[in-house]
């Protein structure tokens, strides 16, 4: 697997998690098997464990985001790993300022490992070069944000026990969303197909070499999908020139309760968060019995759990994880 | 002090012979022979030599970003790459858009290694509005007009400044060339790499190649309209390749260069996400490096340049977004020109020499033949020496070369400016 794009497990430390890209099936599964432990643990009365004592969690957040955070300091909290935050709005950093220096900073706190987000594609791989530490991606601008992938392929199997023949339409903004590139290459690597569903300008420029299918309307497929992933739909993308308004995209692609009822009744949806009702999804589709929202964000703390606990190790084999010991902690 | 090249091959405009060439004191070569001997001889054994280079397309950073290079060492890094004269870009700080910023870099070249021929803005402070005082500019020796860095966007004042640069030929006394970087802003603006496969993977915004295209295709018609000499900067696409063709068999007078990044590297590069491969315009795809290798060996691109931007290490320690377009070129051209792009040794010396000192008006004392008389401005070249290229080596200030680590064939053993030896055995002297 390469360092690069991949998780490294040489040793205690020093690993990344850096995308999807470079994952395998295996790589994937050994993750989400172990976030079926760490889950069990989030359903206890004090649901906290001593697996990261004394290590420290950082999470490094150049551009805004309040439920990534703190879900992953959620996750930290739950291994007891202490916790320190550097966060910059893309406005209050002045352009120029030196990433590395920020880096070398936080670093410098103790930090164990690094969970990085930044506006910027390529900005956790830039980070991982400089630094000795473990380095988590939390989202770099339009390329990957690989945690998001595994909580929704964790959300996807725990519902059907397999992504094995699936098939999953993501919708929606699919050429800046760096939650559907993480995706599309997590649900095909676990067996999905994947059909993208987009006007043509929210698709990348060029999709050469992706394992998808494309279509530009959402009704012609609605019933013959397992899955439905919506993406956020931003503002911005009127005053670029993508979509007309919001009106017509949520016209042509919000899920509404009537969209949903034409779905198979074992189909599931779900969505990143924070959903814009309305726009992606309605209020009454998104409290209907196939929305699998709400879970997404309770596992994503789970996933988190699992990933910081692979790359901080604890110096202990992954098979032999003791996960019994419930401290008695800071709830 | 006499100063005698032994034991090479010259290679030149007028062919190729085997004689040894002596430097006299007054800057030009005294005599050229067999069995020459002076009181420094320098070893040319098992090289070529060949008149001086002549890059069309540096940035030397003076006056403005001097934590990034300098005039003399710009120049420095230009003679241990062989060149003999720099075209020096424009969009220094302040702008290079009046006689004031011309002269300043006239009077720091003067101090340097290289002839550095200063080129002006065609708008003042480049800002694509206001047309600079190019009658002053071509009056104090200005030959040479580009907005450099961004393209000239309004398609009305393009026209007026190709218009008005046709009257001022006579008194520059060679037609005035405009010198364009293709790029319609409106196309590539929040792009950073080349738009297409990679950047769709990569997750970074890309600028598709029609931004090129575009410019080179109105500026064609505008030619066609006016008489004006253009001169396309850093093609790097296959369109553009194929309509410049187009151009010059219909009899317009354009020319083009094309860098030694735009046929050596693809946008693959990108990968790695370090900003040392990110350029304007950008590194493109395999099909486009073909088309210019192509370019170069049918006569559609006339020189190869280096389109040299140093930046100082800081700046691509950003991510990839805020950090500055641009590479070194100059101490890497000839090797990668040699080695990389399919022409043979003799076509290479003219896309670096004679044909870019044409088109720089500057052919009466770069890349002009070596015959007893000529200016002495030339390089002793050693085509098979190998050399592992180090940015950190270098003589520039900044050490942003996309080649770090690569070992290259080719390398610059002397270089020769106005007479007096300024690289011996590789080290520059001054």
């Amino acid at each position: 697997m390469s360092a690069a794009t991949g998780r490294r497990t040489d040793g205690g430390g020093g690993g990344h998690l850096l995308g999807i890209d470079g994952m395998d099936r295996s790589d994937i599964e050994e993750i989400l098997d172990l976030t079926d432990t760490f889950a069990e643990i989030g359903r206890r009365p004090i649901p906290k464990v001593p697996a990261l004592r004394g290590r420290t969690v950082a999470t490094v957040f150049f551009e805004g985001s309040t439920r990534t955070r703190m879900s992953f300091e959620a996750a930290a909290r739950r291994l007891s790993a202490d916790t320190v935050s550097f966060s910059a709005g893309t406005s209050s950093l002045s352009k120029g300022e030196s990433i590395r220096d920020t880096v070398e900073v936080v670093a410098s706190y103790g930090a164990d490992l690094l969970v990085v987000r930044h506006s910027m594609a390529g900005t956790a791989h830039r980070v991982a070069g400089w630094t000795d530490l473990s380095v988590v991606n939390a989202g770099d601008g339009c390329h990957e944000h690989p945690t998001q992938a595994l909580l929704d392929c964790y959300t996807v199997r725990e519902r059907r026990g397999s992504l094995d023949g699936m098939r999953i339409a993501i919708v929606g903004d699919i050429r800046n969303s760096r939650v559907a590139r993480s995706n599309v290459l997590a649900f095909t690597a676990l067996g999905a197909e994947v059909v993208l569903v987009a006007p043509a300008t929210l698709l990348p420029p060029s999709i050469l070499g992706w394992p998808v299918t494309v279509a530009h309307e959402l009704d012609p497929i609605l019933g013959d999908i397992d899955a439905l992933y919506l993406l956020r739909i931003q503002s911005e993308r009127i005053t670029e020139g993508l979509i007309p308004s919001l009106r017509e995209y949520a016209s042509d692609f919000c899920l509404t309760a009537s969209r949903v009822a034409r779905m198979r009744s074992d189909a599931l949806v779900l969505h990143p968060g924070p959903t814009n009702r309305g726009v992606e999804i309605s209020a009454e589709a998104a409290s209907d019995q196939r929305s699998v929202i709400l879970d997404q964000v309770v596992n994503g703390v789970s996933v988190r759990m699992a990933v910081l606990f692979l790359l901080l190790g604890s110096g202990r084999q992954l098979g032999a994880v003791d996960a019994g010991d419930s401290v008695e902690g800071d709830r | 002090m006499s100063v005698v090249l032994r034991g090479g091959r010259i290679i030149d405009s007028e062919g190729e012979r085997t004689l040894d060439v002596e430097l006299g004191e007054d800057g030009r070569i005294a005599a050229v022979g067999t069995g020459l001997s002076g009181d420094v001889n320098l070893d040319a054994s098992g090289c070529v030599i060949s008149p001086g280079f002549v890059d069309l397309h540096a940035h030397l950073r003076e006056p403005g970003l001097e934590e990034a290079e300098t005039i003399q060492t710009g120049a420095r890094g230009g003679s241990l790459g062989g060149y003999t004269a720099l075209v020096a870009m424009p969009n220094t700080d302040p702008t290079t858009d009046c006689v004031a910023v011309v002269e300043q870099v006239r009077a720091l070249g003067g101090r340097s290694t290289c002839e550095i021929i200063p080129t002006a803005a065609m708008t003042m402070g480049r800002d694509g509005v206001d047309m600079a005082p190019m009658g002053e500019l071509v009056d104090a020796g200005v030959g040479i007009f580009t907005d450099d860095g961004t393209g000239l966007q309004d398609p009305r004042l393009m026209r007026r400044i190709m218009e008005y640069s046709t009257g001022l030929g006579r008194r520059l006394g060679r037609p005035v060339v405009l010198a364009q970087h293709c790029e319609v802003s409106a196309l590539s603006a929040g792009g950073h790499m080349h738009e297409g496969e990679w950047s769709s993977r990569l997750g970074i915004p890309g600028q598709p190649a029609e931004a090129e295209e575009l410019m080179v295709m109105r500026d064609i018609a505008l030619v066609r309209m006016t008489g004006a000499h253009l001169h396309f900067q850093h093609l790097s696409t296959a369109s553009s390749v194929a309509m410049v063709r187009g151009a010059k068999a219909a009899g317009l007078p354009v020319t083009a260069e094309a860098t030694t990044h735009h046929f050596t590297l693809t946008d693959a590069a990108c990968a790695s996400y370090d900003p040392v491969f990110k350029v304007h315009p950008p590194l493109r795809t395999d099909v486009d490096v073909r088309a210019i290798r192509e370019g170069l060996a049918d006569g559609t691109i006339d020189a190869i340049a280096t389109d040299h931007a140093p930046h100082a290490p800081h700046m691509k320690e950003l991510p990839f977004d805020q950090a500055p377009p641009g590479m070194l070129g100059l101490e890497t051209a000839f090797a990668l020109a040699l080695g990389e792009s399919g022409l043979d040794l003799p076509e290479v010396l003219a896309l670096l020499s004679w044909r870019p000192a044409a088109i720089a008006g500057v052919a009466d004392r770069h890349g002009a033949p070596l015959v007893p008389g000529a200016p002495a401005n030339l390089c002793v070249l050693d085509p098979d020496e190998t050399w592992t290229v180090s940015g950190a080596a270098m003589a520039s200030l900044s050490s942003n070369t996309p080649y770090e680590g690569r070992t290259l064939r080719g390398r610059v053993r002397h270089t020769i400016r106005a007479g007096v030896p300024v690289v011996v055995d590789g080290e520059a002297l001054l």
